[in-house]
């Protein structure tokens, strides 16, 4: 049984208020049945220093990433995931983390990709709640196992491939397509890859998809972690890059983290019917041979 | 590890010795180690260098002593970085408890490749252990700048 939406007004704004929660409504039905919060964190041990009261860890590094493969864990082992944590396949799932729920954000969306229905973000994330003095305990919660369906992940609707942005291109040419780089300007333009000494990012060419608008994910964040409002949202997203709700979008960053992030913003705040996050993003394609690329500061 | 300074080596042992979920809990309680500055360091981002390819904010600063021939003189390293980076705190830690105070001849003897031998790409993620890698580089950099 999922839990109530949250009708905070300003939630009430976005596309689909219903895939978040403020960090009131979350302390009301903290305990609820039918409910698991889930900490999801930039860092390994930070939910081990302290957590939200019942919720639980994921950590997409080790635990939601196949150890060999570059890919995800497959439909048996997010069952086993799910399952040791109390998530059933109806239950209400907020998650929250670290750095504007960065990370939040990307755990949901492969849960999205095995098609959980009831995904929440934790407006604001872990720094909000901690912010406003909330409950933080580093008690273990020792969930009783929950039987998960193994679900086959379905990767041709919120995720694209390599092959995928390449047909996209035409798409984006034609007008009918975008393609969002959530990156540093930085890393767009390719400067990045030519700092002395050190490796940067993995990719032995930088710059970007032909095409690609530039739009840093965190810009999507306030200053308190929470989600801008929408108004501030459709300023950069909608007038200041072009982008509308019936573009074919596909968003991507280095290794699809960051990307997710904006996937969220589009998708759920904004209500982009069709967003696609590219998860081999820049490590794969400024590893690729013979894919386009374009440098500085136009999208090329 | 024969090339590890002694209280480096036996971290490595430490670590090597438990399982990934006792790893992670001993890199949580060397978080909590990691001194504070001392004064001089207080404005961290003007006075020390950042280790960028930490995932979260890192700043180090290296002072090797005078005196001794130079491949004698004792290191010491600062580190900063917020509560809410535990791991990069951690990581830090294990530099500082493992090589702060040893000569910078066995600082830059240390193999570049050394936290290997901790164990921690299970439990962490060999991306996250990239910060290690160049938290350890950025320090041998510093020594040979400073005994040059």
């Amino acid at each position: 049984m999922a839990l109530p939406a949250d009708n905070d007004p300003k939630l009430a704004d976005y596309a689909h208020p219903e895939r978040l929660v403020t960090t009131e409504w979350l302390a009301a039905n903290l305990g609820s049945d039918g409910l698991v919060v889930v900490e999801s964190d930039e860092d390994v041990l930070l939910y081990d220093t302290g957590h939200i009261p019942g919720a639980v860890k994921v950590d997409w590094h080790t635990e939601l990433n196949d150890p060999v493969t570059r890919d995800y864990v497959d439909g048996a082992r997010f069952a086993e995931i799910c399952g040791e944590r109390g998530i059933a396949r109806d239950t209400t799932v907020v998650f929250y983390g670290d750095r504007n729920n960065w990370w939040a954000t990307y755990a949901l969306w492969v849960f999205a990709l095995f098609g959980h229905e009831d995904v929440r973000i934790l407006d604001g994330g872990r720094a909000k709640w901690v912010a406003e003095g909330r409950e933080m305990t580093t008690e273990q919660p020792k969930p009783a196992t929950v039987d998960y369906p193994v679900v086959e992940r379905d990767d041709t609707t919120l995720r694209a491939f390599k092959d995928d942005v390449l047909a996209h291109l035409e798409k984006v040419k034609g007008g009918t397509g975008a393609l969002v780089d959530v990156r540093s300007p930085g890393e767009y333009s390719g400067e990045l890859l030519h700092m002395p000494d050190y490796p940067q990012e993995g990719a032995v060419r930088g710059g970007h998809i032909p095409g690609a608008a530039n739009v840093p994910w965190a810009r999507a964040a306030a200053e308190d972690a929470t989600f801008k409002p929408r108004a501030d949202l459709e300023a950069i997203y909608l007038q200041e890059q072009g982008l509308s709700a019936d573009d074919d979008v596909v968003a991507y960053c280095r290794i699809g983290e960051r990307s997710s992030h904006t996937w969220f913003v589009l998708t759920h705040l904004l209500g982009f019917g069709t967003v696609r996050n590219y998860d081999g993003s820049w490590t794969e394609w400024g590893n690729t041979v013979r894919v386009p690329i374009a440098q500085g500061a136009e999208r090329g | 590890m024969a090339d590890l300074p002694p209280r480096l080596a036996e971290l490595v042992e430490d670590f090597s010795a438990v399982g990934p979920k006792d790893r992670l809990q001993l890199l949580l309680e060397l978080s909590q180690e990691l001194p504070d500055l001392p004064e001089r360091y207080a404005d961290a981002a003007d006075s020390m260098e950042q280790v960028h390819e930490c995932q979260s904010p890192l700043f180090l600063a290296v002072e090797v002593e005078d005196g001794a021939a130079a491949p004698d003189r004792p290191v010491h390293l600062f580190f900063s970085a917020p509560p809410e980076a535990p791991t990069t705190r951690g990581f830090a830690s294990i530099m500082h408890t493992g090589l702060d105070g040893e000569s910078a001849a066995d600082v830059l003897a240390v193999p570049d490749d050394f936290y290997v031998a901790l164990g921690l790409g299970q439990a962490v993620s060999p991306l996250r252990l990239r910060g290690m890698a160049a938290m350890l580089a950025r320090i041998k950099n510093q020594v040979r700048a400073r005994t040059a």
